[in-house]
């Protein structure tokens, strides 16, 4: 076989939570550029990455040092943390519990806010809007690094990884450089959704690995995973939405 | 300062957004390591454990927080 189960899983997870996380620090850059003009976004942006690569070359090394064990009872629990956390609030807002995540409401927000803050002076305004894209970068991208990391470093995945990541970061970029407007279109519930299960598995898998466990089937388990949390996290959106239902009712 | 503690928020928040789902995952991942480590639990069985404890904390998660918002 060309790429293992796990491979797969990794380049997957990678690539589906990188387009949701990139989607939404595009939205606020866009808002930035739109409102202030693209040097303070492009500046932020370009701070966010540098930071964030800062944050790689000292991550990496730094895990190396940990036993593979311990970092991978680590990591899964991390992940268990991270994909229970996505999956829950996807299944709520498949179930109309909260309300879905707009980007063109997200883009509206920031424009209004960074519209208010325009009346200052102009340097004032230019370094707010270059910090607010530095933080939307920093935030979304510390959840790409995390999610690369996370899935990559156990089987030595983290380039495969890392390219799911990047393909991600590369398409959102080529699109909206073509469109020019918040990617609203993008399916980002259903792909919290896919992104929380994959995680909430690899977290099961990793933190079962650094316990000993020898899962039947090796990386094929994954696919087991996903296929429990799938259906478990169906059933939840059925419950939750005919709870929300009958009140209605 | 408000900038790094956003940053610092917005860590924390990236594995805590319901208290009850973090502490109880911490809880089992914790119970599971104790059964292997001390009481010799068979690994395969602890990841067992594992699974459907994580399946079920999420799934009364799911059920608490719809309950509490159609409280309101």
């Amino acid at each position: 076989m060309l790429l293992s189960n796990a491979a797969i899983s990794a380049v997957s997870a990678a690539f589906l939570a990188s387009l949701v996380e990139v989607v939404e620090a595009f939205t606020i850059i866009l808002a930035v550029g739109t409102v202030r003009g693209w040097r303070p976004a492009a500046a932020g942006t370009i701070a966010g990455l540098i930071a964030l690569s800062a944050m790689v070359a000292f991550l990496g090394p730094a895990l190396n040092q940990i036993p593979l064990q311990s970092m991978r009872i680590a990591i899964g629990v991390l992940l268990l943390l991270f994909g229970s956390r996505w999956l829950r609030k996807a299944i709520l807002r498949y179930a109309g519990v909260i309300p879905l995540h707009d980007e063109s409401t997200a883009f509206a927000a920031a424009t209004t806010e960074l519209g208010k803050k325009a009346l200052r002076s102009r340097r004032q305004s230019d370094w707010i809007a270059g910090i607010t894209a530095l933080k939307a970068v920093l935030l979304e991208g510390v959840e790409v690094v995390f999610i690369v990391v996370a899935v990559g470093v156990g089987h030595g995945l983290l380039w495969a990884a890392s390219i799911g990541a990047a393909a991600a970061g590369a398409l959102v970029l080529a699109v909206g450089l073509i469109v020019h407007r918040p990617l609203a279109r993008v399916p980002e519930n259903a792909l919290k959704f896919a992104v929380g299960v994959l995680l909430s598995s690899f977290g099961v898998f990793w933190t079962g690995e650094g316990l000993g466990v020898t899962w039947p089937g090796g990386d094929f388990a994954l696919v087991g995973f996903i296929l429990v949390f799938s259906v478990a996290s169906l059933l939840s959106v059925r419950i939750a939405r005919s709870a929300i239902l009958e009140v209605v009712a | 300062m408000k900038f790094l503690r956003s940053i610092g928020r917005g860590i924390i928040g990236l594995f805590v957004d319901d208290e009850f789902l973090a502490v109880t995952v911490l809880v089992l991942v914790s119970a599971v390591i104790i059964l292997v480590k001390v009481f010799d639990l068979l690994p395969l069985a602890a990841g067992v454990l594992l699974l459907i404890g994580c399946v079920s904390i999420l799934l009364i998660s799911v059920v608490r927080t719809t309950a509490a918002r159609t409280k309101i």
